[in-house]
């Protein structure tokens, strides 16, 4: 079982984050025999007590230390201490994700050479290919057992899929079904097949979503070289003086400081926090922070052009009945400048909790025409839209100046401002979205204003040249060679599609690289 | 304390409510009652005990709250239980206590001689709100409600929300695919 190592253990591994990045890393590394510590700053709530309530879950699995917010999207008025939806716990935000797992394409790599420059937006082209990719996000969907790969077939359809594909048939979209879903629709890998029980944001009760809190992490534990280290917030990040890193420091359980010794350190702390940590870890020798002679750490912040229409009709739905976002549109995932913007987007089912959708319908809504729209709520169908949204450099992470937390680290600060094209892409999505629901018949739709961010993006990103981003195509910081980046934050651009997948197919490759550079003796 | 207490209906002896009853009229809402210390709907066969606002104030509160997120098929006692918490939170802290009275007070004054209750219709009672929903008073009283209203498991039915499902099973034979109408 799980190997306890020593603080002073300079042989291991640290990894930062449990999640998506880190989960998936720390365990393909202890596959390989590599000693492995994982920091995660929650505790560790196991399947069983996941909670169908979205409350209630909320207090269970989410992030809520405090944020604060800038620029000019509506989560900074709306939510201004909650700028993302993100998890605390052990799993990370693959226990919260809704297991949409769609691999990037082709010209979301090379989006500055597809796009070109756009005033504004700081768009660069990923040192990495599609190609370089693939066999990468293969391995992934196999060990993901996502639908519709891999021989796997895709989930049944529920209500609001059936809602969604009638629309899509009247507007004469081609590509709709029920996505590609990290959620086995038989049984597999030890775990259940899906229950259509819904609640899949609030944790699967049933283990049928992929996610490393059950379908990762107790496989590197059994190795016996991967150890997590639930309520361990890291803080800073220590070198010596040629520059290494070291060791981590991390508030534990009790909050007092402890320092954990490593080889290599691995940072998957989520969008937010792994450019936080970078810039707490300052030092005189790297005073903007670790990682950061391009100034990049923290910039580009990226979360997704998103945005929801809901729509009742004179029927009933019960869209809350079954797998939330098993259902998708691709047709406008293309890029096609005639629309009026870059890049492109997709149309998945969503469906939110009567108590979810009394807070993000409408935030700050009152009156009639709130009310009435939630009188109807078993006649509802929801879609998300999600979208590439352009980097900026001015969208971005940053200490704050005064305010810190329990440990005394400075809170992040998120700015983001919508580029132009961000604006007209979910326009386009909000006419769509509406047409599709009116053509099956709808009496009312809402364009529903994005909710905190669920996919964060950017913040340390991946680039050829040094001077460009912070780490290279492998996730090594440009700087440091011991340490790495493992979480979405080294996306150099977004792509239209859910994040997971291919942050688990880079921690995928990223471990074989690793691995390799030990054996080598060259880290 | 604040307890929200249900009556049987025709039980007359229950401490507290007493026949020396204040009828107020709640606009074009169900007949609220104050009595001593708590506000009583006595057809509907609860009330609400207030110990650190005055009862007035709760059923003032009340409407307000219905006229914020007003939905027809949801009974007074969801909104009374949705705004009990600003008597609970009063009791603790005088500044809430405050904010709230005062709130309330000028919410009436704004409403003409007869208070925010006496004005019978809701569009009238909307425009009043409508001069005030910029305060911190009102954004208190609204931010409250979505989880104080919205989270109360008993009102889920009314909205046709089925709540936990797990233990049912899920929704594989519970109709996730039923919908027949497209």
């Amino acid at each position: 079982m799980a190997a306890p190592f020593d603080l002073k253990n300079d042989g291991v591994v640290v990894i930062i984050g449990s999640g998506a990045g880190g989960g998936t890393l720390g365990n393909e590394l202890a596959q390989k025999g590599v000693d492995v510590v994982i920091l995660e700053a929650g505790a560790r709530h196991e399947y069983e007590d996941f909670i169908n309530d979205e409350w209630d879950s909320f207090a269970q699995l989410a992030w809520t230390d405090k944020r604060t917010t800038s620029g000019d999207w509506r989560v900074a008025k709306d939510f201004p201490n909650l700028p993302a939806w993100i998890v605390k716990s052990v799993g990370g935000s693959t226990t919260h994700w809704a297991g949409a797992s769609l691999r990037l394409q082709e010209h979301e790599f090379k989006t500055l050479s597809t796009y070109g420059k756009l005033e504004g937006a700081t768009l660069l082209d990923w040192p990495i290919t599609l190609a370089e990719m693939e066999p990468y996000y293969a391995k992934a969907e196999a060990k993901m057992g996502v639908t519709g790969t891999n021989d796997w077939p895709r989930l049944p359809g529920n209500n609001n899929f059936k809602v969604l594909k009638a629309g899509a048939d009247k507007l004469g979209y081609k590509e709709c079904h029920t996505g590609n879903m990290a959620i086995n629709s038989v049984d597999r890998d030890d775990r259940n097949s899906c229950q259509q029980t819904g609640f899949c944001f609030q944790g699967c009760k049933w283990r049928a979503k992929w996610s490393t809190l059950y379908a990762e992490i107790p496989k590197g534990e059994a190795t016996g070289h991967l150890e997590v280290r639930p309520n361990a917030m890291a803080i800073k990040i220590n070198h010596d003086a040629s520059g290494k890193v070291t060791g981590v420091v991390y508030a534990d359980k009790d909050g007092k400081l402890q320092e954990q010794k490593a080889r290599i350190v691995a940072v998957a702390g989520n969008s937010i926090e792994s450019p936080r940590l970078l810039l707490n870890s300052a030092s005189s020798k790297f005073p903007d922070g670790l990682a950061n002679s391009s100034g990049q750490v923290g910039k580009n912040y990226m979360r997704h052009t998103t945005g929801s229409v809901y729509a009742i009709f004179d029927k009933p739905v019960h869209m809350y009945r079954g797998t939330t976002m098993a259902g998708i549109i691709r047709d406008e995932a293309r890029h096609d400048p005639s629309r009026g913007f870059v890049g492109g987007y997709e149309f998945e089912t969503l469906s939110l909790g009567l108590p979810f959708m009394a807070a993000f319908l409408d935030p700050g809504g009152w009156g009639r025409s709130f009310t009435t729209a939630l009188d109807h709520y078993d006649h509802m169908a929801g879609l998300w839209i999600v979208g590439e949204d352009m980097p900026r450099a001015e969208n971005r992470i940053t200490l704050h100046a005064d305010m810190k937390d329990e440990h005394g680290m400075p809170i992040a600060d998120v700015h983001f401002d919508d580029h132009a094209n961000d604006t007209a892409m979910r326009n386009h999505a909000y006419k769509q979205g509406s047409a599709l629901y009116a053509a099956v018949g709808a009496t009312r739709t809402f364009p529903t204003p994005p909710y905190p961010s669920t996919h964060n993006l950017g913040t340390n990103r991946m680039s050829e040249k040094a001077a460009d981003g912070v780490v290279n195509k492998h996730g090594q910081s440009h700087d440091i060679k011991n340490l790495f980046v493992s979480d979405g934050s080294q996306f150099t651009t977004g792509g239209a599609e859910n994040p997971t997948l291919t942050i688990v197919s880079l921690a995928i490759r990223q471990a074989e690289y690793i691995a390799g550079q030990m054996s080598a003796k060259s880290i | 304390m604040v307890t929200i207490y249900e009556r049987k209906l025709g039980f007359e002896g229950k401490p507290g409510l007493s026949r020396r009853e204040l009828l107020k009229r709640g606009g074009a809402s169900a007949l609220l009652v104050i009595s001593g210390s708590a506000v009583i709907s006595p057809e509907h066969a609860w009330g609400l005990e207030t110990s650190a606002l005055k009862p007035e104030t709760m059923a003032t509160l009340i409407q307000m709250a219905r006229d914020i997120y007003p939905h027809d098929q949801v009974p007074d006692k969801y909104y009374a239980i949705a705004v009990k918490a600003h008597d609970e939170q009063a009791g603790k802290d005088p500044a809430h206590k405050d904010l709230i009275e005062k709130g309330i007070a000028d919410l009436d004054v704004k409403s003409g001689k007869d208070g925010y209750t006496g004005l019978g219709w809701e569009e009238q009672r909307v425009a009043v709100l409508k001069q005030i929903e910029g305060t911190p008073f009102f954004q208190a009283v609204r931010g409250g409600l979505v989880v104080g209203l919205y989270n109360q498991k008993e009102v889920w039915p009314i909205f046709g929300y089925e709540g936990e499902s797990y233990s049912k099973g899920g929704y594989i034979a519970r109709g996730f695919d039923d919908i027949e109408w497209l």
